[in-house]
């Protein structure tokens, strides 16, 4: 019985890392767009949660709201994957302004950011594709 | 039972006509209006009722009323064309506004009138307006520009104003920062040693309320060392500004291995000060830790979480409340309907936290506090609550209200507004009222 649960458990662990190392490439499977969303939520708690808040909804006047955002949950991908990567001040966000700067979050992985653009991306009323370290990689290397 | 409330009631005539041979100006005020049903949805203590005044008026900040009971209320952020001010008037004697009309075409939040004059700020600039005997605007197209040029970034832009009774104004002009961080809000970011921001910001400046176009080089910085002030009140009791600080975010987040997430949220304190001239609260280089009661040394600034001010230039608070419940309005009561405890004290307009995050908001609510010669003589408590409609505020956008602004009648009811739907709250008391 105990060899079977460790070689279930040894082939749940081998698909997972087959998979996330071939989502560069290919097109995300349900399975690892899943365990992003789960990794982005436990990432989101630590990072963003202050601000955004526990909803998604933000703070009015001070941080933006994530719930409903046409820049989340959007296909231009590339423009979230920067928000993320260098902050924002003082800009107008849909016709709202608001005061908090948003720190640029350079020290997180690829991976990690694109865990939590994810999750933030498939929760609250949010309905959007994954967003693939590839694609944060691609990004992050288009700026320098 | 029966005798007993005639003997009451015979006792409050008899101590009315005695007040009142006493002095004219102090009638033991009897309210005309009767409190809506719900009591507009609020939690009151026992014999205080609320109604609504008037909704759905936008962002409405501060706010003032005339000697005639009519309202004027600040609109925050970008405004419609003359609709900077808005002034409620009750043509019914009903306590519900019914000739709701505007002016003034910038956005921001003071509001005051003093000595014929009413007194509006936008988040650079004070205007004032000369009232007319029925307390109306005389010109509301040509205020006069008393200040200007004062600095503004993107937080703590709002410029709130309180008067004294010697021809000054204060104007508190926000830090355009958390904690003056060399980066702003950046994990592990240092503070800049001297903190360059107080030069122009974080703290109080007085200017003159009958000269135009004063500016930094015109006025005096009165105080110092404050975050963020958007509720004061001059206390004409004493003679004193107080002021109520926000406090400064975000320990956890900034500074994870020195602070928890429940370290965070109960830290620092939201304070009270007394302010004389050259009152320094010690931001950005000290916070207030509320269950230390001390002032601790600020993490960007080599603090630790245990390392207490010895700083003398810094002032000690006249009283500290629980973290980030962004005091927006303060109002020494100073009216006659009310019960005698409430004479001289203090309301406080908590609009509600974010930072407490992830453990539940908090705030959201008015409070009291009873003073005596301008100290607080117990603790504070919960006067009216209720108007997030939520019972755990989670988040701060689910919040339906937010008290923000105080302001007292001239029948001594009490009035806040709501800056979320623009809703105004009157609140009365009546001993008859459940």
């Amino acid at each position: 019985m105990k060899a079977i649960k460790f070689v279930v458990i040894a082939l749940i662990a081998f698909l997972l890392i087959n998979n996330q190392n071939s989502s560069a490439t290919q097109q995300p499977s349900p399975s690892t767009m899943k365990a992003s969303i789960a990794r982005g939520k436990e990432l989101y708690l630590l990072q963003c949660l202050a601000c955004h808040q526990v909803d998604g909804g933000g703070v009015p006047h001070l941080n933006a709201p994530l719930d409903g955002s046409a820049n989340v949950k959007g296909n231009n991908k590339a423009k979230l994957i920067k928000i993320v990567l260098n902050g924002l001040k003082g800009e107008e966000i849909e016709g709202e302004a608001y005061g908090n700067i948003m720190a640029p979050h350079k020290e997180l992985t690829d991976q990690q950011i694109a865990d939590i653009l994810t999750f933030v991306r498939n929760n609250w009323s949010n309905k959007a594709t994954q967003i693939t370290s590839a694609e944060v990689k691609a990004v992050r290397a288009k700026k320098k | 039972m029966r005798k007993i409330v005639s003997l009451s009631l015979a006792f409050l005539v008899l101590l009315s006509t005695t007040v009142q041979a006493e002095d004219s100006t102090h009638v033991f005020n009897q309210i005309t209006v009767k409190p809506d049903a719900d009591n507009a949805g609020l939690k009151l203590l026992p014999g205080f009722g609320a109604l609504k005044v008037a909704d759905n008026l936008g962002h409405t900040r501060h706010l003032v009323v005339n000697a005639q009971g009519d309202i004027y209320t600040k609109i925050m952020g970008r405004v419609a064309s003359e609709k900077g001010i808005i002034k409620l008037h009750d043509s019914k004697g009903d306590g519900k506004a019914d000739v709701i009309t505007s002016f003034g075409n910038y956005g921001g939040t003071g509001i005051a009138i003093k000595n014929g004059y009413l007194y509006a700020s936008s988040d650079e600039e004070v205007f004032r307006y000369k009232l007319d005997d029925k307390g109306g605007v005389l010109d509301t197209k040509q205020p006069e520009k008393i200040i200007t040029g004062l600095k503004k970034g993107n937080q703590h832009e709002t410029k709130s104003i309180a008067l004294d009774n010697d021809g000054n104004i204060y104007v508190n002009i926000g830090a355009y920062s958390n904690s003056c961080q060399i980066e702003d809000r950046t994990k592990g970011s240092l503070g800049k040693m001297p903190c360059p921001i107080l030069d122009s910001a974080g703290g109080i400046w007085q200017f003159k309320t009958n000269v135009l176009n004063q500016s930094y080089a015109q006025g005096e910085r009165y105080a110092t060392g404050l975050r963020n002030v958007v509720g004061l009140d001059w206390n004409s009791e004493l003679n004193e500004l107080f002021v109520m600080q926000h406090g400064r975010d975000q320990l956890h987040d900034l500074f994870p291995d020195l602070y928890d997430e429940r370290a965070n949220a109960e830290k620092p304190a939201e304070t009270m000060y007394a302010i004389k001239k050259g009152t320094n609260a010690g931001w950005p280089y000290v916070y207030y830790d509320p269950e230390l009661n001390k002032k601790m040394v600020a993490p960007e600034y080599g603090g630790d979480a245990k390392k207490e001010s010895t700083d003398p230039s810094f002032s000690n608070p006249t009283m500290a409340f629980p973290a980030h419940l962004a005091p927006n309005g303060l109002l020494f009561y100073t009216g006659n309907q009310f019960p005698e405890k409430y004479k001289n004290g203090a309301f406080i307009a908590f609009h509600g936290s974010w930072n407490r995050a992830p453990l539940p908001q908090a705030g959201y609510y008015v409070v009291f506090v009873p003073f005596e010669k301008g100290k607080p003589t117990g603790k504070w408590e919960v006067f009216a609550d209720g108007f997030s409609g939520m019972e755990v505020v989670t988040g701060t956008r689910g919040a339906a209200h937010r008290p923000c602004g105080l302001a007292q009648g001239p029948d001594g009811s009490l009035y806040v507004s709501d800056d979320v739907k623009g809703t105004i709250y009157r609140i009365v008391y009546n001993k008859e009222t459940k």
